[in-house]
């Protein structure tokens, strides 16, 4: 086997990358959040960010080697779920109100 | 090897991200979320973490994104339309979020003394596997607020039973 492949494949992953990707994943829901016009994907772009979040408790977890980390991703899901459940409900009732998805159409309560 | 996988599923994930925003059909949004889930999946699988790895597939990948493609179905959500969108979040929003990342990366990279993951973490030291200890403290000292997360649970079904119901109490004098 070549060396350097060799040695690629015991390289080990920086656990700071795992942070930056879980910092850009949150970024890029935040980023979904601003600039989706959908309701249904706003939703998903917080599904996103609590992903992102997640990932880095996931990663300081391995970092300390404590399990409460992970406990508390376990919680988070748990959160989530319920949120989708209840989130998903509030959409079904504003498109049988208001016959629309478009954020721009669902404007009552703005400023 | 762990670099290996590393590279190709974050990559995966960061590429259903981008993928999410960029399209404007909502259900080809939720299966590039997919994508980001299962690979974030096998990311957890990495850092050591199988339990969790199990539960984002069936929790996230399998249930939640099940319920959002049911509903992107049962609307029937067309292509969204684009629009300018709202001054606040182009004046406020965007230079906001890049602060954010900028400063959370430069915190990241400065940071000292964190490790690094390889494929010998996976293996578990002493035949004591994550699942028994995660289950331990699970169900022995946080017992309590694992119970609480039931009702939660069930207030949240009940919730969205009783905001999906057609009618909502007004249509019901018939019965």
């Amino acid at each position: 086997m070549n060396p350097t492949y060799a040695h690629m494949l015991q390289q080990e992953v920086p656990l700071s990358w795992y942070l930056l990707l879980s910092a850009v994943l949150f970024c890029l829901g935040v980023l979904g959040f601003l600039i989706k016009r959908n309701l249904i994907t706003v939703f998903m772009s917080i599904e996103l960010m609590l992903n992102g979040v997640n990932l880095s408790f996931v990663t300081f977890a391995h970092q300390w080697h404590a399990v409460k980390g992970q406990i508390f991703v376990f919680f988070v899901m748990v959160v989530a779920a319920a949120e989708a459940a209840v989130g998903l409900a509030i959409i079904i009732a504003i498109f049988r109100a208001r016959a629309t998805l478009a954020v721009d159409r669902i404007d009552l309560m703005k400023l | 090897m762990h670099l290996i996988f590393f590279i190709v599923f974050a990559g995966l994930c960061l590429a259903g991200a981008v993928n999410l925003l960029l399209q404007s059909h909502p259900i080809a949004s939720a299966l590039s979320l997919i994508v980001v889930m299962v690979s974030l999946a096998v990311l957890y699988l990495l850092l050591g973490a199988e339990f969790l790895a199990a539960a984002q597939v069936i929790v996230y990948a399998g249930a939640i994104m099940v319920l959002f493609t049911f509903v992107v179905m049962l609307l029937n959500a067309g292509r969204e339309e684009r629009t300018r969108g709202s001054h606040v979040a182009r004046l406020v929003g965007f230079p906001s979020v890049a602060v954010i990342l900028g400063i959370i990366a430069t915190v990241i990279l400065k940071a000292q003394g964190l490790g690094s993951a390889g494929l010998a973490g996976l293996s578990g030291e002493k035949g004591h596997t994550n699942i028994e200890e995660l289950s331990t403290v699970l169900f022995t000292k946080l017992l309590l607020p694992f119970e609480v997360t039931s009702v939660l649970i069930l207030i949240a079904i009940l919730g969205a039973v009783a905001l999906a119901r057609h009618g909502d109490g007004e249509g019901m004098h018939g019965k």
